[in-house]
Formats: structure tokens, C-alpha cells, sequence
């Protein structure tokens, strides 16, 4: 017990005496929140618009004031032809081109269908082409509607009519869609778990390098006072990290936690204590820093910023990249942050799904790393 | 009981054999220098002894603990000095020898004195709280040794303790250790400085893995074979060449601007002598001399590689 006092306060030494590091340590995560943080959850903006009229009538017109009246697109670049139309599209000045014919006028008086071509830029983000689609579909009905009740009540048939079905929409958690409390709550996972792994990985490999753990090992040190003396002083800075976050998250974005903060902070623990193991395990299996690096990067860290669901939805993922995602801690971490912090859940209905997985890989990573600490050592 | 002995002590990495069936042992108190060329097997030989690398076959004990079974026994009743003199820059002297004072479970209540002590043997006084890295070679070297004795160990290791250490902080260096071995510590080092193995009792001399010599110092100048010449002459590297596949030659090298010879013996004196000046290289001096640790250990080495080398040429005859 005295021995594992002694390297912890000996590992906060080297954390205090290193004034840039410890910058770097307690800043940067905090700088990365604030950048990526107003980076990635910007709202939908204006969708830029251009239009080549070839009808130029009032129709034509009220239908254009369709578009731009909802604030959802700017009506950007009046054209003369479908060629000037595509170019734009092409220059990516636009995302959304419409071309309305020249009989678009006589088609509504006469009563046949007219046919408006829209082009979209499919090259953008798949989601993002998803909910312009959306947008043009939900205008372009809403103008046939209204066209078609004028029809009716000039008909004569009825003086009134409703439309038959209305869905009421009811959005729970986050009702005006901001995508800031969708990304804070992931984005600190994330960056958590680059600070563990990080800390935990060089920690170990710094010793070896400066031929110290030569000098350790010949001591009658144990090598679990050895593991928990180098890891303990990196929990308590990673807890430091998980607070000021939350609260950086809360001062620059409004993002509060909605549910019970002990939880959280209690399934941090976990988080922490697993991903600082697994970056042991890295520099214990790995025979050199660079070694340790590339593992770091490419078999946790990469996946963990895009197979998570930090950013892409994980319902679609094949087999294979679904259970590997699953089988980073951190994505179940990230559930846990969003469904403490945005829908202020019990950890209990989160229990089979992410808590549970957790807690077992948590665990099974932190005894793995022991086991393999102990007999590389 | 000798602190430590050495039974038919081998290991193997895969294929590649580090330690082939090594056997000596140290009285107690003895200062036993473990010499030979990189790689020969001398730093894993030292592993085995401190507990940390296990032995593929054969026996040893340190202290009376035997490695294979108690190897924390051992651990906690030895000193180890690597060659990198592993400290910590960031912490001062005095954190440093508190660090491992704490680790080797030295009593609290004694550790100040005991630091304050070490600080003082290691001529660090004035320079306890600065940081390591701010000392120099000689100071960390001490500070190492330090750290290494800071609980008063029965026996210490010290892999290549002087490697990159000026002549006259390696002698002060050396008699820091007499100094112990006087108070009864036994101690084996390892070397690449010959005139640092004079200061040993016994000497091992390891090459690829084997033990090739085992002797005092004098026993080993003494009983090597021909005689030693020291040729001084105008072109010492032709007069090398000329001379080293001659019959009457055993070795040849160059120290600095002479030439040593081992000739089989005295009678092949003038014939050589004539056989130089003939080639044109005029001789300016021809001394018998007593052979130093470097002369024996190369000899050493050139006799096992001829022995190899004839051994691959039986085997190659053979088949």
C-alpha cells in the first residue's frame, strides 16, 4: 500500500513538473469541445436555390415564394436555361435547382398535370440530400394542395373543406432539433477516450524508454502496485477532464444533464478505468512508442470517431462493424453520455443495452491489461 | 556461503542461444568482473541472477535464494545499476533516493538519515534539489549507485556501471566500490574497460554466450601462452598485415601507434625481426612486455574464433 502511494505521488510528480504537458493535458480537451463542439452541430442551414422561370407568370411566381418563405431556401441565382441550371449545380454555387416550364400556367388552368423538374446535388452528405428531398417533396405538395382546394371551393362543391388526415407531431427530448444536444454529450465521450488511452499508453512506454521500468522491475515492487500507481493519478485527471467539459458544455452550448449526475460520473468511473487498462494493454503488447501509437490510432481511435454512432447512425453497419463497434467501450459510453445528458434516463433502462456492456468491458479490458502487464514485465 | 553461485547456467531466445552453461561463483565480499564484447551474453547473464529473466536450464543462487524460486527474495535483497543509469530527470537527487528508499520498504523513520547519508557518499551535497537531468555523467552515475544501495543490499549488480564516464570519475567511481566491498557487499559487474577488471578479484570472461576464462587478473597474464612483443616501427598497419598470418604469430593488434605480437616463443624473435626489415618497414623499438587484460581477452577471442572456424571446416570435410 505504501509502495503504491509512493509511484502515484511519484507519477504526479511528473505530471506537475512538466508545466506544458499539464497544459496540454487540462486545455486541450476542453479547446477540442469548443471547436468541434461549434464545428460539427451547426443547424440545416439555407438551402441555396437557383430557378430558371421559363413560365413567368404569377403562378410561377407564388410558387417561388413558396420555397423562399420558409426560411429553409435562398433564392440565389435566376437563370435562363437548364444548361446554366446544372452549371451552377456543378460550380457547387447552389445545392437545388428548378426549372418551371413555359406552359406551367396553362397546365394548372387546364387542369393537367404540370411537371416540374428539380435537381438536387447528390454528391453532398447523404442525410443532408435526404432532408432537402424532404423539404422539396413536403413544398411542392403543400402547392398542390392549396391549388387543389382553390379548385374545389371554385367548383362550387364545397364552400369549405379540411384536409382529411393531420399528423401532430410531438418531438420528445430536444424538441427544436438542435443537433448541439445530440453532439456535446458524443463528442465528450470521444474525446475522453483519447485522453485515457493517450495518458495510459505513453505513461507506461516514457518508463520504459527512459530505462526506469529496467530499474523497477529488479525492485520488489508488485506489478499490480505498479499498474494502479500509474494509472490512479490519470483517472483523477480525467475526472477533472469529464467536469470541466460538462461544464464548458453547459456555459457555450446550454447543454445541461438532464438526468442524474452520480450515474454519470459513476459509469465514467468505469469508462475511464477500462480505457486507461486497454492503453496499458497497448503499450504492454506493443515494442516500441510508434508501435503503441499506430495501434492506438487505427484499431481504437478511428474506429471509435466513426463506427461509435458519434456521427453516423450504427442501425445500418454490417455484422462485422457492428459487433466491432460494439466492442469498443466508448460506444457504449456514448450512449450512456446521450441518454443521461439529453434524455435524462435511468441507468437502468439503459441497463441490457449499453450499461451492462459497459461495466463487462470496462472490467474485462482493465483484467486483461493486468494479466498481460504482469507477465510482460 | 558465496553469495553467489552458478551452475551449468543457460539461456535461450528461440534459436538463438544468449547464455550457453555458464558456472562460477562469488565469495562474499568479492568484487567479480564480468567481461566480453557486446552480445556475449553478459547483461542476460546478470537478468537471470536478478530475478527477472527466468533460466532455460541449469541452476543459480543469489544470497542463498534460488532464482527459479525466489526470485522476490532475491529482488528485494540485491542492488541493480543498469548501464543508463536509470533516474528520474524530473525529480531531484533527494526524490530520487526517497523514491527507491520507499520502494525497497527502507522505514520511514530512517529514510531521511539514510538519504542524507547517500547524498553526502555520492558528493551530491549542495545539489540535493535541483533536477536530475541538470547533473552531470559522473553525478548521475553516482546518484545511481546510490539509488542502488539505498537499502543497504548484500550484493550488487552493476551492468556496465561506467560506460560514458570520464577516466577520473571512473576511478572515484571504483572506489565508491572497493569502499563497499570492504563493508562486505558482494559485488559483479560487467565491463568493456580492461584496466577496470584489474580492480577485480576474480574475472569472467564471457564470448558468444560462453565462459572462455575464469581467473584472478595475474593468473590470467600469467598463463597465457608466448610471449608479447611490442613492436614500434614506421608503418605500423602494413607491418600488421605482413605479420599476422606469419606461423611463428599466435596475435597481432594495433594500440594506438604499436603493434602487439604474441609470438610462440622467444626463438622465433630474430627471424621475425629480419623478416620485417626485409619488407622495407624499419624497426625503432622491440619490447617484451607483461601482457594486459585486453591483450589476454583478445587472444581469447581470436582462439575461439579459430576453434569455430576449424570445427566448420571439419564439418564441411565431413560432408
Amino acid at each position: 500500500m505504501n509502495r503504491l502511494w509512493t509511484i502515484m505521488r511519484k507519477e504526479i510528480f511528473h505530471i506537475w513538473r512538466d508545466p506544458r504537458t499539464l497544459a496540454m493535458i487540462v486545455v486541450l480537451p476542453a479547446l477540442l469541445l469548443l471547436l468541434l463542439g461549434f464545428g460539427i452541430s451547426f443547424e440545416q442551414q439555407s438551402v441555396k436555390m437557383a430557378v430558371a422561370d421559363f413560365s413567368k407568370t404569377d403562378a410561377s411566381r407564388r410558387l417561388i415564394e413558396k420555397f423562399t418563405a420558409s426560411n429553409d431556401f435562398i433564392y440565389q441565382y435566376d437563370v435562363l436555361d437548364e444548361e446554366a441550371l446544372i452549371d451552377l449545380i456543378n460550380q457547387d454555387l447552389v445545392d437545388v435547382g428548378i426549372l418551371i416550364p413555359e406552359n406551367y400556367d396553362r397546365d394548372l388552368l387546364s387542369g393537367t398535370q404540370a411537371n416540374i423538374p428539380i435537381y438536387i446535388d447528390g454528391s453532398m452528405q447523404p442525410t443532408d440530400a435526404l432532408t432537402i428531398q424532404l423539404k422539396l417533396n413536403s413544398i411542392t405538395s403543400i402547392v398542390a394542395q392549396d391549388i387543389l382546394i382553390q379548385k374545389v371551393q371554385k367548383s362550387g362543391l364545397a364552400t369549405s373543406i379540411e384536409m382529411p388526415v393531420s399528423g401532430i407531431l410531438r418531438t420528445l427530448y430536444n424538441p427544436n432539433g438542435d443537433s448541439k444536444l445530440y453532439m456535446i454529450p458524443g463528442l465528450i465521450a470521444i474525446l475522453l477516450q483519447i485522453q485515457t488511452l493517450i495518458l495510459s499508453a505513453l505513461a507506461i512506454v516514457r518508463e520504459r524508454e527512459q530505462g526506469t521500468m529496467e530499474q523497477l522491475i529488479v525492485t520488489p515492487v508488485r506489478s499490480w502496485e505498479l499498474m494502479l500507481g500509474k494509472i490512479l493519478p490519470y483517472l483523477i485527471v480525467c475526472i477533472f477532464n469529464l467536469f470541466a467539459l460538462l461544464w464548458l458544455s453547459q456555459l457555450f452550448f446550454g447543454v445541461t444533464v438532464a438526468g442524474n449526475l452520480g450515474v454519470l460520473i459513476g459509469l465514467s468511473i468505469f469508462f475511464m478505468l477500462g480505457s486507461l487498462g486497454m492503453g496499458v494493454l497497448i503499450s504492454t503488447i506493443s515494442q516500441s512508442q510508434m508501435q503503441a501509437m499506430y495501434i492506438l490510432m487505427f484499431v481504437v481511435l478511428v474506429p471509435a470517431i466513426i463506427l461509435s454512432g458519434l456521427m453516423f447512425s450504427r442501425e445500418n453497419m454490417p455484422p462485422f462493424t457492428y459487433w466491432f463497434s460494439e466492442l469498443l467501450p466508448v460506444t457504449q459510453y456514448l450512449e450512456i453520455t446521450r441518454g443521461i445528458m439529453v434524455r435524462g434516463v435511468e441507468a437502468s433502462s439503459l441497463f441490457l443495452s449499453s450499461t451492462l456492456p459497459l461495466i463487462v468491458l470496462s472490467i474485462g479490458y482493465f483484467v486483461a491489461s493486468f494479466l498481460v502487464f504482469r507477465k510482460r514485465i | 556461503m558465496n553469495a553467489v553461485e552458478v551452475s551449468h547456467l543457460s539461456r535461450k531466445f528461440k534459436d538463438f542461444s544468449a547464455v550457453k552453461d555458464v558456472s562460477f561463483y562469488i565469495p562474499q565480499g568479492e568484487i567479480f568482473g564480468l567481461l566480453g564484447p557486446n552480445g556475449a551474453g553478459k547483461t542476460t547473464t546478470i537478468r537471470m541472477l536478478c530475478g527477472i529473466t527466468l533460466p532455460s536450464s541449469g541452476s543459480a543462487t543469489v544470497l542463498g535464494f534460488d532464482v527459479n524460486r525466489n526470485p522476490d527474495e532475491i529482488k528485494s535483497r540485491i542492488g541493480y545499476m543498469s548501464q543508463k543509469f536509470s533516474l528520474y530527470n524530473d525529480l531531484t537527487p533527494v526524490e530520487n533516493l526517497s523514491f527507491y528508499a520507499s520502494i525497497y520498504g527502507v522505514p520511514s523513520k530512517e529514510r531521511a538519515e539514510r538519504v542524507k547519508e547517500l547524498i553526502k557518499m555520492a558528493d551530491l551535497t549542495g545539489q540535493g534539489r535541483q533536477l536530475t537531468r541538470n547533473l552531470s555523467g559522473a553525478w548521475r552515475q553516482r546518484l545511481a549507485l546510490a539509488c542502488a544501495i539505498v537499502h543497504r543490499p548484500a550484493m550488487i549488480f552493476l551492468d556496465e556501471p561506467t560506460a560514458g564516464v570520464d577516466p577520473v570519475s571512473r576511478r572515484e567511481f571504483w572506489d565508491l566500490i572497493y569502499n563497499l566491498a570492504s563493508q562486505g557487499v558482494s559485488v559483479l559487474a560487467t565491463t568493456h574497460y580492461m584496466d577496470e577488471a584489474e580492480y577485480c578479484n576474480t574475472i569472467g570472461m564471457m564470448y558468444e554466450g560462453q565462459l572462455v576464462a575464469l581467473a584472478s587478473p595475474e593468473t590470467l597474464k600469467n598463463n597465457t601462452p608466448g610471449l608479447l612483443v611490442q613492436l614500434e616501427c614506421d608503418r605500423p598497419g602494413e607491418a600488421l598485415d605482413l605479420i599476422s598470418h606469419h606461423p611463428d604469430i599466435l596475435n597481432a593488434s594495433i594500440h594506438g601507434a604499436l603493434v602487439h605480437l604474441t609470438l610462440k616463443d622467444s626463438s622465433a624473435e630474430l627471424p621475425l625481426q629480419e623478416y620485417l626489415t626485409r619488407a622495407g618497414i624499419s624497426i625503432r623499438g622491440w619490447d617484451i612486455i607483461q601482457p594486459s587484460l585486453e591483450d589476454v581477452f583478445l587472444r581469447m577471442v581470436s582462439e575461439q574464433l579459430s576453434t569455430t572456424e576449424s570445427e566448420a571446416e571439419i564439418i564441411r570435410s565431413v560432408a
